[in-house]
C-alpha cells in the first residue's frame, strides 16, 4: 500500500479561474492554455502519442517477402509471441519473456538490497556530506551506458586479475573471460540500475522521521522490527518509484545484454532490436514492442492512481 | 560506490595504456597517444559534430517547448491537462527501445509522402525533442510549484499586466529550474544510444554510436580515450546543475 505521508493541501484558490490575481473567464484560460502548454501538447501528440497507435497498427500487418509490410489485417503476431507457428508449438518467446521478466525482478531485487544502505548511508551525513555522495551517484547514473558497459567487457575479458580469480575458484575455464554470460549480464543490469534505484530511495529517507525509530527502540523493538514497521513504511513510497525506475526500463534493456551477454542471453530488448535488424520483419517488432508499451502504460497508470501527484514527482 | 566507480576508473586508466591490444598494462608512450588519434580520425569528428548539432538544437527548441508546457500545466487547467501531465511521464518510465521503435515505425510511414523523414540528423532531433520536453516540463513545473504565487498576484495589484508578471516575476524566478532541465536535456541528448541508434541515417551517428558499432569489433585504447572525454564533460554538465540548484536554494 502506498501511504499518503503528506498532509492533504487545501485547494488552491488561484486553481482554475482566477490566475494571477485576475479573473478570466474560461476561453481566456483556454487561450492561455493554448499559447503556453499548446506547443508542447501538440508536440507530445504528434510525436509520441500518434507513434503509439501506429505502433498498434504496425503489429497487426504481415510481413511482405521483401521484408516490407503488407496488409491483411491479422492478430498473426500476438498469436505467434503466444508460440503458435505454421511449425506448430514452440514457446520461445514465451521463454523470452519469462527470462527478461526474471533478469529485471532479479536486477531489481539486488538492487534494493544494495541501494537501502547506500541511501542511509548518505543520508547519515551533514548537508555537506551528502551533496557530494549525491552527486557522485548522479555522476554515475548520467555517465553513458554504453560506456560503463563496455568496460566492464574489459574487466571481465580473459586474463584479467578479475578473470583470474574467477578461474581460481573454478568459475570459467582457463582461457575464457567471464562475458558473455548470464553473470555478466546480470552485473551490468544492477550496475546501470542502481543509481536510479539509489536516488528515489534516498528522497524517501530523508523524509524519515527519526523519532519515531528511536520511539520503537525505546520499546525495545529489534533491529529488524525498526526496520520492518518503522523504517520500511515510511520509505515506501520512495521504493516503489524506485521499482518502476528499475523494473521498468530493465524489462527493455538493449544495450547490456547485447554486450555483455553476447549471442548467449537473448531478452525482449534484443528481440525487438533483431526484428528490426537482420530478420526484419518489422510487424512483428511492433507486436512485442507494443506489449512492453502496454505494460509500461498499466504499470505508470496504476501507480499514478494510487501514488496520486506526490508519486509521480518521486519519478524524476 | 566503488561497484559504481570501477567501470570508469577502468577507462581512465586504459586509456593510458600502450599497446593496442590484450590486456596487459604499460603506460603510454608518448602519454596522451591516443588522446592525439582521436583528432586525426575523422569518424569520431565527423560523430562528435553530429552530436553537438543534436544535441543543441534539440535542447534549445525542447527548453522553449517544454519550460512554456510546464508553466501552462503548472498554471491553467484546461481539457485534458490532467492527461497530458501523465503523459510527460511516459519518457520517463518506458524503455528507450519502446520509444524508438514508434518513432521509427512513424517515420518508415510518413516517408511515404514526405522525403524529409528518411533517417537524418533531422528525423534524431525530433526524437531526442520528444524525451527531453517531458524531463524540462517536470522540472519546471515542479520548480513553479514551488514557488510562491503571492508573488505574481503582488506585481498585478501593483498595475503590472500579465506579461510585465511573467517577465519580472515569474521568469526569473523560474530560470534556475529552466537552467536545469536545459542542462539535463542536453546530457540526455549526448548520452542517448538507443532511440539515436534507431532513428538515425547512415551518415548522421553520434558518439554513443560510433563506441557501439567499434566495440562490438573489440575495444581499442582509442575508445577508452574518447569515453574518458565524454565521462569528463558529464562531471562537469552535473556539476554546473548542482551549483545552479545551490544557487537557486540561497
Amino acid at each position: 500500500m502506498i501511504a499518503k505521508t503528506n498532509k492533504p493541501r487545501a485547494k488552491k484558490v488561484t486553481a482554475s479561474n482566477t490566475v494571477g490575481g485576475e479573473v478570466l473567464n474560461p476561453i481566456q484560460v483556454l487561450a492561455r492554455a493554448a499559447l503556453t502548454a499548446g506547443p508542447g501538447v501538440i508536440w507530445i501528440t504528434v510525436f509520441l502519442v500518434i507513434p503509439s497507435f501506429i505502433l498498434l497498427a504496425f503489429s497487426f500487418l504481415t510481413r511482405d517477402d521483401l521484408g516490407g509490410v503488407t496488409r491483411p489485417f491479422t492478430p498473426d503476431n500476438y498469436v505467434r509471441f503466444a508460440g503458435w507457428d505454421i511449425l506448430g508449438f514452440d514457446p520461445v518467446y514465451l521463454e523470452i519473456l519469462g527470462r527478461t521478466v526474471l533478469v529485471s525482478l532479479v536486477t531489481t531485487l539486488f538492487c534494493v538490497l544494495l541501494a537501502y544502505p547506500v541511501a542511509f548511508f548518505i543520508a547519515a551525513h551533514g548537508p555537506k556530506g551528502r551533496n557530494t555522495w549525491l552527486t557522485l551517484v548522479i555522476v554515475s547514473s548520467w555517465t553513458n551506458l554504453v560506456i560503463r558497459t563496455y568496460a566492464w567487457m574489459i574487466v571481465f575479458s580473459p586474463g584479467t586479475p578479475v578473470t583470474e580469480l574467477a578461474r581460481v575458484v573454478g568459475l570459467v575455464k582457463a582461457g575464457d573471460g567471464l562475458y558473455p554470460s548470464d553473470f555478466a549480464v546480470y552485473w551490468g543490469m544492477v550496475n546501470t540500475y542502481l543509481p536510479f534505484m539509489v536516488l528515489p530511495l534516498y528522497t524517501a529517507v530523508e523524509r524519515v522521521d527519526w523519532s519515531l525509530l528511536e520511539a520503537a527502540q525505546d520499546l525495545y523493538a529489534s533491529k529488524i522490527q525498526a526496520f520492518v514497521q518503522v523504517l520500511l513504511p515510511q520509505t515506501l513510497p520512495g521504493l516503489v518509484a524506485a521499482i518502476i525506475l528499475t523494473a521498468i526500463p530493465a524489462l527493455g534493456m538493449y544495450v547490456v545484454p547485447d554486450l555483455l551477454g553476447g549471442a548467449k542471453v537473448s531478452l525482449i530488448g534484443n528481440s525487438i532490436a533483431q526484428q528490426f535488424g537482420t530478420s526484419r520483419d518489422w510487424p512483428f517488432g511492433a507486436a512485442i514492442s507494443f506489449l512492453v508499451m502496454g505494460l509500461t502504460l498499466l504499470v505508470l497508470y496504476l501507480y499514478a492512481r494510487r501514488a496520486g501527484e506526490e508519486g509521480m514527482r518521486d519519478l524524476l | 560506490m566503488a561497484f559504481l566507480y570501477i567501470p570508469i576508473l577502468v577507462i581512465v586508466i586504459f586509456s593510458f595504456k600502450n599497446s593496442k591490444y590484450g590486456v596487459d598494462f604499460q603506460i603510454a608512450q608518448p602519454l596522451f597517444k591516443w588522446y592525439g588519434s582521436l583528432f586525426e580520425n575523422d569518424q569520431i569528428l565527423n560523430a562528435a559534430e553530429n552530436t553537438l548539432i543534436v544535441g543543441v538544437i534539440s535542447t534549445f527548441i525542447s527548453t522553449i517547448l517544454g519550460s512554456l508546457l510546464g508553466y501552462g500545466l503548472h498554471r491553467y487547467k484546461f481539457p485534458g491537462s490532467r492527461l497530458f501531465a501523465w503523459l510527460m511521464y511516459i519518457p520517463v518510465v518506458t524503455p528507450d527501445i519502446v520509444m524508438a521503435i514508434s518513432l521509427l515505425l512513424m517515420y518508415a510511414a510518413l516517408r511515404n509522402f514526405l522525403p524529409i523523414f528518411e533517417p537524418s540528423l533531422f528525423t534524431m532531433i525530433i526524437a531526442h525533442i520528444t524525451f527531453q520536453i517531458s524531463f524540462v516540463a517536470i522540472v519546471v513545473r515542479s520548480r513553479l510549484a514551488g514557488l510562491d504565487n503571492a508573488l505574481e498576484e503582488a506585481a498585478r495589484d501593483l498595475y503590472a499586466d500579465a506579461w510585465q508578471a511573467i517577465r519580472f516575476i515569474v521568469l526569473p524566478l523560474a530560470t534556475p529550474g529552466i537552467l536545469a532541465g536545459a542542462l539535463l536535456a542536453f546530457t540526455l541528448s549526448i548520452d542517448d544510444f538507443v532511440i539515436s541508434y534507431f532513428t538515425s541515417g547512415p551518415t548522421s551517428g553520434t558518439l554513443p554510436i560510433w563506441i557501439y558499432t567499434t566495440v562490438k569489433r573489440g575495444i581499442t585504447p582509442d575508445i577508452n580515450a574518447l569515453s574518458t572525454i565524454i565521462v569528463l564533460l558529464t562531471m562537469i554538465a552535473v556539476a554546473a546543475s548542482n551549483l545552479l540548484q545551490r544557487n537557486a536554494k540561497d
